[in-house]
This record gives structure tokens, sequence and C-alpha cells, in this order.
């Protein structure tokens, strides 16, 4: 081969390989990631969950006519597992997994007078989408803490207004939510940083896309506060890791 | 009578420049204008205001086309949220209330025609005159900015009731920016309003020209001077009202908010106050207020009346003392807003019988009125007209009246359309209708030129049946139990009487159209109306003895003498059937 | 021009007074002891009101009628007897008629307001909030525990900021979204405004009274016909006034009993 086309080929490996080099940190699509699954449970009797009575708003009184509503702030399923628990990393990211903002949002929605799901976790700047699925207007009202860095607003919904995204900047664990019209509705947005999950009906989690490395992973929930464990995540196999909540 | 000194005081060279002739003027007829057309500014936009709102209320999950330019927060996807409603609903009333009925009889044609009328070159204070119509303008631009502030305008309404006006932005949207302005507005309001009553008080009692003795003052100029000395009082207590709920909202303190509220979820940080306070502050002026507002309507159409039926009402004096009456017990009565708001019940009973009483001189003047039709040779012309309409009017609003009177009737009415039907029957219509035909009476004299009377009985006669078409039915709401300053009706108790709704919306909007047909007359007569002569309508009052429009001293350096009484009608005399005030011919006959 | 005026105010004065007469719009059935004098000055008044107002609108269509489009060179006349008779009228009728109604009415108001709750009445508090009315009855002990303004939780369901682990006389308080009430039975409703002006207003029960931050207003009345009816907030208080309301319910003895142990069991 001529001189000039080895001289161009190698330069291009070069390149190639530094591009590689560079930009292997930025991109969490490039690496191979792991995964974060597990269980979190309640040790005792789940405290009785009080009744809501929503004859003020009609509507909403006859879509639950059938299944009366409780309060969700303890939700233990048959084998204890806990609803509604955040399970987030909350040491050992880097600040490139730190940084990464969820393109798409995740939805509260106002539906039967409840907030559905009760317990959303979003990242810091990742977008909730409120969405009014009731007869009647709600006004969504989140509280951070107040004088804190999160901004305290309300928004009115209409039904047949459509839905409306908002975000949070700052991680807070957890905001909660309320409705001005309805005071018996209550739920809370979870702003994190980097992956995060939230426990189902059967307090099973899985936290996805989370880069192979050593760990403090926090759950949180609202009436037992925060757990934390150390976790290491390797690519491939999922790490598990279990959470037990003492009940008072 | 100082005056000889008080028109030296008074005397000043002719305006020169534009910005003199016509912005900064102290001439009281500019001023005059100046407050008429600041009236139309606002009641042209209370009136849409009340279109957003009435349309809401019957299609309240419908989005109004464009109403998110005016408000991203408050009409997300054009669809009207109810703080948004409760926004538009307090500055349509805050609008209505100062700045037109308060603006248009008052201040607008009492500052025009009250020197006039007396034989003055100008009011007594010319330079205060002016102050007093800039701060009204202040007033009307802050209050404005609420609109465009975050927030947006306070929800609160018009009365701005404490704890909900007083705690801030933990209240709801529109409590915080908005509700500052609202309170600053009205505060410099009072200021100008204060102002300008002095200015009518000092004027009327001191400029007065030779021979025009206070019983030969027209009942339109002893409207104004009545209305003036209420005002003085009135808006001296709204001002410090005001003070002092801006000081709760900024300074952090609690003269209407007690301790222990948790408003928000937050626990205010307030103790010692008293909402109730706030509420006889409010209403000590409030209901002096609307006799503000229908009490110079009472002395317009008195005046127009008299002209077109070409005779004096029944008993001059009478009226009056009627209207003195109505000023006096007008102090008395406050608390029948505050029937049910748990001041002492002994006081509702106390405050119920001066309410009641008023009924009498208020009786009076309707039966002087229609009983000085009979026998009469009644002109009908758009100024009569809604001369006539104002009687009919007030008398359907007073009798309203008779029911909110009572305590144990309000028990049941107080808070539901019946009382809104009620006084937008009074205010929003009769004092409108006064100030229709004033306008119509007068603009011949302001601007030099006639109005067209066809229009301006069609006008009459669009607005006389779609007024009717629009509040009546409120009465028969409340009657039924329909709560007032509701932004949706969704409870099945009310669901049922949306169809009321539908009706009334529609005469509104229809009724609304209708007023263009004034607008464009306006407009119209003011570039290309007929030339007016100095006295179109034959009549005796000494505004009708100057050119129109007059000149910038009013009498052009002359000093009218004024030798009879105002109403010298159904005389013979060289003119005809009239006597002019200062003519010093004597009438042969009656 | 004034025929048609005339014509149109007697249409509209007829027109109006048609729903009145038929009864198309009126409060609905009154289920209250004292509610029926409210009724009767509330008929009374029409009568009155709806008479004077045919009468004037009859009147001025009439005058209207006949003395418009008259000639130029007729001569004007007065009305006999002048302002004197209008003054004469106004007082004796209309005063006469107002006092009447005033003196008449005030024992109304006083049934309302002057008499004082019975010693056996049922006490039941009640406390209005942005937007919602909540009710506490105080159990066997019959004894409201104090209130704990910092202590609200409506997530929890503590409305009432409630804190029965310290006052021993709120661990049998029952705190409810719903009022109600056994029939024939007066009750005495203490009001609390938790924020700021709110109002209490039941139609049917012909009773209307504002909660003011601060005082410690009551009301008191016994309803006579069993059945569920609104309970509405009419006064301005925020973005939800339209709705802020609850369900007053009347029930039998038995059935308020039932009802009363059902809702301690949820506390």
């Amino acid at each position: 081969m001529k001189t000039q086309y080895k001289l161009a080929a190698l330069a291009s490996v070069v390149l190639l390989v530094a591009f590689g080099v560079l930009y292997s940190g930025k991109s969490v699509n490039a690496s191979p990631s792991g995964q974060i699954t597990g269980t979190v449970k309640l040790d005792g009797q789940a405290p009785k969950q009080k009744v809501i009575d929503m004859s003020k708003e009609p509507s909403c009184a006859q879509i639950h006519a059938g299944s009366p509503v409780t309060t969700e702030a303890v939700i233990a399923g048959a084998n204890g597992g806990l609803k509604n628990v955040v399970v987030y990393i909350s040491e050992g990211l880097s600040p490139a997994d730190a940084a990464q903002v969820p393109a798409q949002s995740n939805q509260i929605n106002q539906k039967g007078c409840q907030y559905l799901p009760h317990v959303v976790a979003v990242d810091t700047n990742q977008k909730v989408e409120v969405v009014n699925s009731d007869s009647t207007s709600h006004n969504i009202h989140p509280m951070p803490k107040p004088g804190g860095p999160n901004h305290e607003w309300n928004k009115s919904q209409p039904p047949g207004a459509p839905p409306f995204q908002e975000a949070f900047g700052t991680e807070e664990v957890a905001i909660p939510v309320k409705c001005n019209v309805h005071p018996w509705m209550r739920g809370y947005i979870a702003v994190v940083k980097g992956p995060y999950g939230v426990s189902d009906g059967d307090g099973n989690f899985t936290i996805s896309n989370v880069s192979p490395g050593n760990y403090t992973l926090t759950a949180w929930q609202e009436t037992y506060g925060t757990q934390t464990q150390k976790v290491t995540v390797a690519a491939g196999k999922p790490t598990a890791v279990n959470f037990v909540f003492k009940a008072k | 009578m100082p005056e000889a000194s008080a028109h030296a005081a008074q005397h000043h060279a002719p305006p020169q420049s534009f910005l003199r002739k016509h912005i900064f003027s102290v001439d009281h007829k500019v001023i005059g204008k100046q407050y008429y057309g600041l009236a139309l500014v606002a009641v042209f936009t209370g009136m849409v205001l009340s279109w957003l709102m009435r349309v809401h209320l019957v299609w309240p999950n419908s989005p109004i086309p464009g109403l998110h330019w005016l408000s991203k927060v408050g009409a997300p996807g054009n669809v009207m949220t109810p703080e948004y409603y409760l926004s538009l609903m307090t500055m349509h009333g805050t609008l209505m209330v100062f700045f037109v009925l308060t603006n248009a009889p008052f201040a607008a044609f009492g500052n025009y025609f009250l020197p006039i009328q007396i034989g003055a070159e100008d009011m007594a204070f010319p330079r205060f005159n002016m102050m007093s119509f800039w701060v009204t303008f202040i007033a009307f631009c802050v209050l404005f900015s609420a609109f465009f502030v975050p927030g947006g305008p306070p929800i609160s309404g018009w009365t701005a009731y404490a704890p909900l006006s007083a705690v801030g932005p933990d209240a709801g949207p529109g409590q915080g920016l908005g509700q500052t302005l609202w309170g600053v507005s009205i505060f410099l309001f009072c200021i100008a309003s204060l102002l300008g009553a002095l200015n009518f008080i000092a004027t009327t009692l001191d400029l007065r020209a030779k021979g025009m003795t206070l019983m030969r003052m027209p009942l339109c100029t002893w409207a104004w001077f009545i209305t003036a000395c209420i005002a003085l009082l009135a808006f001296a207590v709204l001002m410090p009202a005001c003070l002092l709920l801006i000081l709760d909202r900024i300074a952090g303190t609690s003269f209407f908010i007690p301790s222990n509220l948790v408003v928000g979820d937050k626990l205010q940080p307030h103790s010692g106050g008293s909402p109730l306070l706030w509420q006889h502050l409010f209403w000590f002026f409030g209901h002096p207020e609307v006799y503000i507002a229908i009490l110079p309507a009472m002395g317009i159409v008195s005046h127009i009346l008299i002209n077109s039926m070409r005779k004096p009402l029944l008993s001059f004096k009478v009226v009056i003392y009627c209207m003195m009456a109505i000023g006096f017990l007008s102090y008395m009565v406050w608390g029948h807003h505050m029937f049910v708001s748990g001041m002492n019940p002994f006081s509702s009973l106390m405050f119920s019988f001066p309410t009641l009483m008023i009924t009498i001189p208020a009786t009076i003047l309707t039966l002087i009125w229609l009983g000085s039709l009979y026998g009469s040779k009644l002109r009908l012309t758009a100024a009569s007209l809604f001369a006539l309409g104002f009687i009919s009017m007030f008398v359907s609003g007073g009798v309203s009246g008779f029911f909110l009177a009572q305590p144990s009737i309000d028990i049941y009415l107080h808070a539901t359309y019946f009382v809104v039907g009620h006084f937008h029957m009074v205010m929003g219509v009769a004092a409108l209708f006064g100030v229709f035909a004033g306008t119509y009476f007068w603009f011949p004299k302001m601007s030099g030129r006639m109005m067209n009377e066809g229009l301006g009985k069609l006008h009459f006669l669009l607005t006389f049946v779609g007024t009717y078409c629009i509040f009546m039915p409120f009465h028969y709401l409340g009657m039924a139990g329909n709560v007032r300053r509701y932004a949706a009706f969704t409870d099945d108790f009310l669901v049922p009487l949306v169809p009321v709704h539908k009706f009334i919306t529609i005469a509104a909007l229809v009724t609304g159209a209708a007023q263009l047909i004034f607008f464009y007359n306006l407009i119209y007569s003011r570039f290309r109306g007929k030339p007016a002569p100095a006295n179109p309508w034959q009549a005796t009052s000494l505004e009708w003895s100057v050119p129109s429009p007059p000149p910038w001293d009013n009498f052009g350096g002359k000093h009218p003498v004024v030798y009879h009484d105002p109403y010298q009608y159904g005389v013979k005399s060289s003119t005809g059937d009239y006597l002019m005030q200062d003519s010093p011919e004597t009438a042969a006959g009656d | 021009m004034g025929k048609m005026f005339s014509i149109v105010v007697v249409l509209i004065a007829l027109l109006s007074a048609v729903p009145i007469l038929r009864h198309t719009w009126t409060p609905p059935v009154d289920i209250s002891t004292h509610g029926h004098a409210i009724d009767e000055q509330m008929s009374e008044t029409m009568a009155e009101a709806g008479l004077s107002f045919l009468a004037a609108q009859i009147i001025l269509a009439l005058f209207v009628w006949k003395f418009s489009g008259r000639r130029e060179d007729e001569k004007v006349s007065h009305f006999p007897g002048g302002a004197k008779v209008m003054v004469i009228a106004a007082v004796l009728l209309v005063g006469s008629e107002v006092l009447a109604l005033g003196i008449v009415g005030q024992r109304a108001w006083a049934s309302v307001y002057f008499t004082p709750p019975a010693p056996n009445a049922l006490q039941i508090q009640t406390q209005a909030g942005q937007f919602a009315f909540y009710f506490r009855y105080p159990g066997p002990d019959g004894k409201f525990g104090p209130l704990h303004p910092d202590k609200i939780d409506e997530g929890m369901q503590n409305f009432f900021g409630l804190d029965p682990d310290s006052d021993p006389d709120s661990k049998d308080d029952i705190v409810t979204a719903e009022l109600a009430i056994p029939v024939n039975r007066e009750v005495h409703l203490l009001m609390h405004a938790k924020d700021l002006g709110h109002s209490f207003y039941v139609r049917e029960l012909r009773i209307q009274q504002d909660f003011v931050p601060g005082l410690d207003l009551s009301v008191h009345f016994t309803a006579t016909q069993t059945g569920r009816f609104e309970i509405v907030c009419t006064q301005l208080c925020g973005l939800g006034h339209y709705n802020m309301r609850a369900f007053l319910s009347v029930l039998s003895q038995d059935d308020f009993d039932k009802w009363l142990k059902q809702k301690a069991s949820e506390q």
C-alpha cells in the first residue's frame, strides 16, 4: 500500500480510539448497565388506614361507591410487601449518571379524587405530567420544604383543560402533594438524582440502567422514613437488595 | 358670601398649549370629560369581563377562544379556571362600582355641570380638581396592572373580606401582588374622591352667582352637593381601612387577622385582629357608596324629566329633603350587609329599622316623579326615555330591598343571586340609566353636536328590555337558593337552574351588543353630529344660557345673575313655555 | 314611542309577576321548626313588594301613555293634592307597612338568635376550611378535646388537629365529613373557622350563619323531616368556594345511633 493510505488508516484508527475513549464515559448507552431488584417488606402490623369520605364531591364518591377508599400512608400486601416505597441511589453516582435526565415524563393522574400513583419518583428537572381525569376541577399543590430551593406552586385544572408538565430543580424526598379543592387528596413526588424505582403492591421494585459500581441505596416510605444499604452493581446479573421497615 | 375674593382666586388665563388644553387641564369641563372617558373605558372593560363570566357559568369546561392570551395560567387551553373566574369577578365589581358608578354620574357630570349650573367660572380649587382626575387615572392603571402580574388579579371580590384578603398568597392565586395592587388602587381612588368632594362642597357653598340661592340650584346640583357630603365621610373611612389591609399584608400587622389560622397548610404568624372590623369599616363606606352612585342619577333624572315634562316636580323642596334624608340615613344602615356575619344579632335588628325607613324618602321620591307625570306635556327623547326607564328600574331594584332589609328573610336570601339582582338593578341599571340620560341630554352642550335620536331610542328600547331580561331572573334564582360568587354550578341542587342562567347569558350578550349602538352614536356624533344650538331642549338652567360647547371660562367673562328658581316651565313667556334662570323677565301665569 | 314604552313596561311587569304567581322558583321545602315564620314573612313581603312593583310600573305606563305626545298648546296641570299627598301616602302606607314587617319579622329573627339552645341539645362542632366542612361529635364523654392547629394533617384525616395521645377528651371524639343528626332533636352546632371566612347554609333548614375566624359562633335548630340536604358555603373563600359543600343527613334516632357507631369505628 502507498504510504499516504497507511498514514490515513493509522490516523483514522487513532482518532477512532481517541473518540471512543473520550466519549465512552459520557454515554450510558454505550457501556453495559446493571439492575437492582428487590422487595421492601413491613415487619409487623400495618397501622389501620382511615376511610376517606368523599361525599363533598359526589362525582368521585360515585366512582368509589362499591369499594371505599382509605388513606394510603402504609399499604402492605398479603405477604407484608410495602407499596409506594421509593428506592434510589443516594451516594456513589458518577457526575455523568447524576446529571442524566430522562426525556419521558412521569404522570400523576387525578382520578376518582385520588392521585394515581400515590407516589411518583422523578429525577431533578425530569418532567411530571399532571392529568385530570375527573369531571371536577382539581388544583394540584406540591408543597416542597418552605424556604427550600424547590419552588412551591399550585395549578388549577378544570375538566377539559389539557395536561401540563412541571419539573423540580433540586432533590427532595419527598414533596407532599395536596389538592387545594379536595383536602383528603394526598400524594408524593420524590425528586432524586440518577436511576430509581418505586415498589409495587407486592413490595417489589426494579431499578434499571444502573452503571456498574458501588453505591448507597436509600429506601423512603412516607410513614417510616428512610433506610440505607450499601450495594455493588455489576453488569449483566441483577443485584438483589431487600429492605425491611419495622412497624411502630 | 365671599364671592369676590373667591372669584379673584379663581381667575386664570386661558390655556394655550395642547397639553394644558386637553391633558393637564384645570378646566372643570375638560376634567369632567376626562372622567367620562375613563368611565367609558372602565365600563367597556367591566362589560367584557361580565360576558366572560356569564359564558363561563353556563359552559364551564368549554374553551373560550383567545382567553389564554389574557392569562396563560388563568385559562390553560382557553378553559377558565375557577380562580380566574373569581379574578374577573373581582375586577368587574371593582371597576364598575368605583371607576364607573362613582366616576360617571358624580365626577364626570358633576365636574362639568355643577360650576356652570351655579354660575361659576370653574371649581373652587381647579388644580386640586386636575390632581383629583389624574390620581384617579393612576388608581385605574394600578388596578388594571393586576391583570398582568404573577398570580393575576385578586379573587376576594370587590368587598375584599379579611382574612382572605389580608393573609397574602397562602389564601390562593391572586392573593399576592394582585390583592396589594387592589388595595393601593382603592387607596389612591379614595384620595382622589376626597379631593373631588372637597371641591364640590366648597364650590357649591362659595361660588354661586348673584341671585343663585341654595334653593335656586337645579336638582342635579343639589344631588351632587349632597353626594359630595356623603363621599367626604365615606371615602375618609375606606382610605385608612385600605391602608390597614395593606399593612396586614406587607408589614406583618394583624388588624384583621386573628391567631391560629392555618391557611394553605401554613400557620399564619398573626394574632389579635378582627375580620369583622374590616367588614364594619368597609360597609361603613360601602353603603353610603351605593347612594353616592344613585343620588346623582336621581338628580340628573329629575332635572331631565322636568325639562321633558315641561312642568316642575310636585315639590322642589320635598325632593331635596328626601335626598338629604337618604344621604343621612345611608350612614345608619351599613350593618344590613352583615346580618349573618356573626356580629351581635341585636345589632342586626338595630340596622334593620333604618334600612326599612329609607323606603320612605325613596317612595316619596318615586311618587313625586310619578305624580309629576300627571298632567305633563311629556316629550319623549332618548334622554327622557332613559329618565323614565330609571324610574321603572329604581322601583324594581328598590322593592327587592324590602326583602333584604329584614334580617329574618336575609337568613335565606343572603349571599344568593337575589342580592346580586337587587344591587345590579339599582346600581348596574338604574344608576347607569341616569348616566345614559345625562349623556343624551348634555352631549349637545359638551360637544356642540347633537346625538342621533333614532339610534338613542333604539339603544333605550334594547337596553331596557335587555336589562330586565338579565336581572329580573336573578331574583328568581335567589329565591330558589342559588348561591352567588360560584365559579360553576356543579351540585345537584343548582344544575336544574342552569337553563335560567343560559337565558341570562344570552340576554347579557345581546344587551351588551346593543351598547355598541351607544358607543357608535357617541363617537360618530362627536365628529359628524348636527351642530347643536345653545339650548336644544328649551331648558331653563344656566348651562343652557351659554354656547355649546361653553367657552373656557363658561360665561365669557360675564357674571350671570339669577332671577328665578331653576324650573320655570309651563309658564307663558317670550321664549315659549319656559323661562331661563338668568332671564330678568317675569312669567305671566303659573 | 310613548305607547310602545307603556306597553313594554306593562308587559315586563306582568311577565315578571308570572313566575312569582306560579311559584316556579321557590325556596325548597322547609324542614325546620323556626322556618315557617321566615316563610310567612317572605310571603307577606312578596305580596306587598309585588303590589308596589305592579302598581308603580302600571302607573308609570299609564301616565306616559296619557301624557306623552300631547299638543304644544295644551296646558300642563298638576296632580291633585300635590306633593303633600305623596308624602302622606308614603309615610302612612309604606311607613306603616315596613314598620309592620320589621316588628313582626323580628320575632322570626328572635326565634333563631335570641333563644338559647336547649340544655339537652345535641352538640356538634363543625369546622370550615378551604374547601370542605368537617364535623366532630364529642363521643360518650360529651366533651370536645382541644384543637391544635399545628397538628392538622389532612392527608391522615386529622382535620381538626386533635391529639388524642395527649388529650383524653379527644380520644372518643368522632370526626366525620357528613353531618348526620337525629330528626326532631335540637342540634347545637358550634362553628369553628380553620383559615378564613366561610358560611354555613342549609336552605331547607332556613339557616345561614358565617364562620368568623377568631369568634366562637354557633347556631341551633331542629330538623323535622328526614332526608339528605346540602350544606353549602356562601362566604367567598377562595378558588374552591363553588365546590365547598357537605351533606346533612337527617335520620331517625335509631339510624343516627347506628351511623354514629359506624363512624366511631372508623376513627
